[in-house]
């Protein structure tokens, strides 16, 4: 009978469909795994709503839960349990080492425009001489800055 | 239908005509960044829809890509602010500026709501809609003193007062006051001559083959 240490490590080898140096456990998308005989349910937790990534992430969790012979129940959770936060700090340095700037922590206070345009570090070369070029990007969690050292444009994961 | 499947149902529909609205930018918008930033924004209040819709759909023991794309135009629940086909600039920002205007007061209040699901979901959704209200500030910041914007805010403001409940409206005069006598809301329930064709070519090849899997 598979245990739920089992589901997890066999979660962790999943990458993320968009950017796949980081592990759907690394992400912080599975909120729970709870089994019962041979019955699996795992609790997903959305990034973004419009991420195109969500069928192919529940379809791949589901899949690795069967390949371990279990029945697999992958619940969608539409509630606010997810954020950046859950981002593990190994998560954020493979995203940092493949050239994505990790989310910066989240604040008590709402987001303000200019403390986006500040420097943020740039993943490439360290520099904090760098400026926000769109708060949109390629997906609906990145956006896109511009490193005026080593001029370099690289994207950030949005804070949410 | 109940309350709550009505209310998310409005709101799914103002999310999904928005985002159809905002996609008509991709490829032509006045620079690449807002190229990106519109499909970006379109993207996000799309999946807000298919999110509202899916609650809808346990509710009313159907799904969400029935409710998306298999009801009539008659049978839509949205806003008039968000049907009007705006490829002009100036208007274009006003919307999305009015709409997220008003947005915000409808999520603030959604997650003060007792139903826990809606809550929940109007928290995560709002997480998402900062974005979206800083490109919109940032826009109307730098368009303020211009005749077209101000001409384009004061056109389209019944119809953004339209997007709230009775009980909201009263916070969104106290941001974007109106302006004045004789022009009150737009109500829900009649739609423009605009929704139509915008309908049409949404469901177009959901419509050439029923029933199909994709």
């Amino acid at each position: 009978m598979v245990t739920a240490e089992q589901v997890w490590h066999a979660l962790a080898e999943i990458p993320d469909p968009e950017i796949p140096v980081i592990s759907l456990v690394d992400l912080g998308v599975v909120k729970d795994v709870h089994v019962d005989g041979v019955s699996v349910r795992v609790e997903f937790t959305p990034t973004f709503l419009g991420c195109p990534a969500l069928e192919v992430m529940r379809d791949a969790m589901a899949e690795k839960v069967r390949a371990l012979g279990a029945e697999p129940h992958v619940d969608v959770v539409l509630d606010d349990s997810w954020s950046t936060d859950r981002i593990t700090p190994q998560g954020r340095e493979k995203l940092r080492a493949s050239g994505f700037a990790p989310p910066s922590p989240r604040q008590a206070q709402p987001l303000q425009l200019v403390e986006l345009q500040r420097g943020f570090r740039c993943p490439y070369c360290g520099s904090t001489d760098t400026t926000l070029e769109n708060l949109f990007g390629p997906t609906p969690c990145r956006s896109v800055r511009y490193c005026n050292a080593c001029r370099q444009p690289f994207e950030q994961f949005k804070t949410i | 239908m109940s309350e709550r499947a009505l209310l998310l149902l409005e709101y799914a529909d103002d999310e999904l005509i928005l985002g159809w609205r905002d996609s008509e930018w991709t490829g032509i918008a006045p620079s690449l960044e807002e190229d990106v930033a519109f499909s970006s924004i379109a993207q996000n209040e799309i999946g807000h829809a298919r999110a509202l819709y899916e609650l809808a759909a346990r509710d009313l023991g159907t799904t969400a890509d029935d409710l998306a794309f298999d009801r009539d135009p008659a049978e839509y629940r949205c806003a008039q602010l968000v049907e009007l086909r705006k490829l002009d600039w100036a208007h274009t920002i006003a919307r999305h500026w009015l709409y997220e205007t008003a947005d915000e007061l409808r999520l603030a209040a959604l997650k003060d709501s007792d139903d826990e699901e809606v809550a929940g979901l109007a928290a995560k959704m709002d997480r998402e809609e900062v974005y979206h209200r800083l490109h919109a500030r940032m826009w109307a910041d730098r368009l303020r003193d211009e005749p077209r914007f101000q001409e384009a805010v004061v056109g389209l403001w019944p119809y953004a007062a339209g997007v709230l409940p009775e009980e909201l409206r009263e916070s969104f005069m106290d941001i974007v006051p109106g302006p004045g006598p004789g022009t009150g809301p737009v109500e829900r329930g009649v739609h423009s001559d605009e929704l139509r064709p915008l309908w049409e070519e949404m469901t177009m090849v959901r419509r050439s083959i029923a029933g199909a899997t994709w």
